[in-house]
């Protein structure tokens, strides 16, 4: 039987459990209220600052405008994370497994990744034209990288003594990367997926800044021309929804593919 | 009373076994100097010597990890050149795959050699329940403690009944209690499974506890100085412990240690 002493213990960890649960929300509430309260109290014109309320009802009243500009920024964002995804994945197998291309290629990748990606965006633009081709590939290029890191390390880190044991069974090469070095280094190539994710986000927004006819860096543009700044604060609402929908994707991808020893919260 | 049915244990036999190992400064290291053994199927040899001594190297050659410098070694008659089908081995860590459950992990020696059927699953399934762990089948490794981590390793490298159990100080990273328990638990585990089992170890106890025939090894270069034979009845009890025939060999070994400079300071 639970003395009373461990019953109040219980309750208070319950209690301490909600509210750790609720903090954070908590604190963005409070932020917003603040918000919502300073801006017609220190009569803030909705040119500078609208409020939180005035953002959210332009969500609604525009979402068709949003919906498709919102459209063509997640598609820059899914193809240019794709191609960084299989290119990276391939080319850290290839600078694993090939000696020369770890030596040749390696050095250089890391030296090209001192470049600022977003300064080769006008010059992407000169050379891939107004259309799709330069935001896909801006949201490719910076989220490249993170992805071939992250696996390279993952695949370099395995326990020797698995291989051993590997080795003790009589596997063959495919057999030691397929069943135990890949499983081995999955969290760290889903570690390198959700920095890359992320990136590819600011990749895609970046080469719509530079030049575009659609898409919400497009649209926030345009907003800003027209001191339209609810919109311009809409826009970036739904550029975080479409970064924080990718990454949970990811998340839910990961707990169908890899074990995870602790479970995340 | 132990009934002596045919062994399904290997012989394995070491002929002028040497390794030479260069350091990177180019010095050669003499890890192993002409090691002649030869084990009977289904025989329980204990290899116990202090840490440097090549036990260990020995080991890996067994397992077809390491070629030697010199000699020859044969599994049945077979000259070995690479990892044998019919060996085993448990590392000093368990080396589980945290991704997989209990029984995927001592299922995988079958699926890299081939198709996992339903009587490798109950084979699975038999050694767990054996070693005390059925009901943690579909458990992952990060559930377990320790010592069942490192029965489920045990189970992992006897899944196909192999004809040799390679250990390599296999309770070395245990509690001692822990240890004291899986002592007794491998010795009915052999008795039930009668291959032959080649066990490092450098703890003398364990050694002269769980073997048929102890080799003394001492170090720089690693040789064996002793081959004792172990003649005391099985399946051992802990109260073996205070047979004085069990305490003599401890002696034994102990003057041989002595007399290397393994061990010093008693006089």
């Amino acid at each position: 039987m639970a003395s009373p002493s461990s019953r109040r213990g219980r309750r208070k960890r319950l209690l301490a459990g909600g509210l750790d649960f609720l903090a954070a929300p908590a604190l963005v509430a409070v932020i917003l209220l603040i918000w919502q309260a300073c801006v017609p109290l220190f009569d803030i014109s909705p040119f500078i600052l609208p409020t939180p309320y005035a953002v959210l009802q332009r969500l609604f009243q525009d979402y068709q405008l949003l919906a498709a500009h919102g459209q063509v920024t997640l598609l820059e964002v899914v193809l240019g994370f794709g191609l960084a995804a299989v290119v990276g994945v391939a080319l850290s197998l290839a600078i694993f497994y090939f000696r020369p291309v770890e030596k040749a290629l390696y050095p250089v990748l890391v030296g090209l990744q001192t470049v600022p990606k977003a300064a080769l965006a006008p010059l992407l633009v000169l050379y891939l034209g107004y259309g799709w081709a330069p935001k896909i590939f801006l949201a490719f290029l910076i989220s490249f990288f993170p992805i071939l890191i992250a696996t390279v390390v993952g695949l370099q880190s395995l326990d020797k003594g698995l291989i051993q044991l590997a080795r003790s069974m009589g596997a063959s090469e495919w057999q030691m990367f397929w069943k135990i070095r890949l499983q081995a280094a999955l969290p760290n190539v889903f570690g390198g997926f959700k920095v890359g994710i992320s990136l590819a986000v600011i990749g895609a927004i970046i080469g719509e800044y530079v030049a575009a006819e659609k898409g919400l860096g497009y649209l926030q543009l345009q907003a800003n021309s027209q001191f339209d700044t609810t919109l311009n604060f809409a826009s970036i609402i739904v550029i975080s929804l479409i970064g924080m929908l990718l990454y949970w994707v990811l998340n839910r991808i990961e707990d169908l593919v890899v074990y995870r020893k602790e479970k995340p919260q | 009373m132990i009934t002596h049915s045919p062994s399904p244990g290997v012989a394995v036999s070491i002929q002028g076994i040497g390794k030479t190992y260069e350091t990177r400064h180019g010095d050669e290291v003499r890890a192993l100097e002409d090691i002649n053994v030869d084990i009977r199927p289904g025989e329980f040899v204990a290899v116990l010597g202090p840490s440097g001594c090549g036990k260990s190297t020995l080991l890996s050659m067994l397992a077809g990890l390491l070629a030697p410098s010199e000699g020859v070694m044969k599994i049945d008659g077979e000259r070995l050149v690479k990892a044998h089908p019919r060996a085993g081995v448990v590392f000093q860590t368990d080396l589980l795959l945290y991704w997989r459950t209990v029984l995927q992990n001592i299922l995988l020696p079958i699926e890299i050699k081939g198709t996992v059927t339903d009587a490798h699953v109950a084979r699975a399934r038999d050694l767990l329940a054996q070693v005390g762990l059925a009901d943690f089948a579909d458990k992952h490794p990060s559930e377990l403690s320790g010592g069942m981590r490192q029965r489920v390793s045990i189970c992992r490298a006897l899944i196909q009944q192999p004809g040799l159990l390679l250990m390599d100080e296999p309770f070395g990273a245990l509690d001692a209690l822990t240890r004291e328990q899986m002592i007794i638990d491998l010795q009915q585990l052999w008795l039930t499974q009668r291959n032959t089992v080649i066990f490092i170890t450098h703890g003398i106890d364990e050694a002269v506890f769980l073997a048929d025939r102890v080799l003394v090894m001492s170090p720089r270069p690693g040789k064996v100085d002793l081959e004792l034979a172990i003649d005391l009845p099985r399946p051992r009890r802990w109260s073996v412990r205070a047979d004085p025939a069990f305490n003599a060999y401890l002696l034994q070994i102990r003057e041989v240690f002595e007399s290397k400079g393994v061990l010093h300071g008693s006089h």
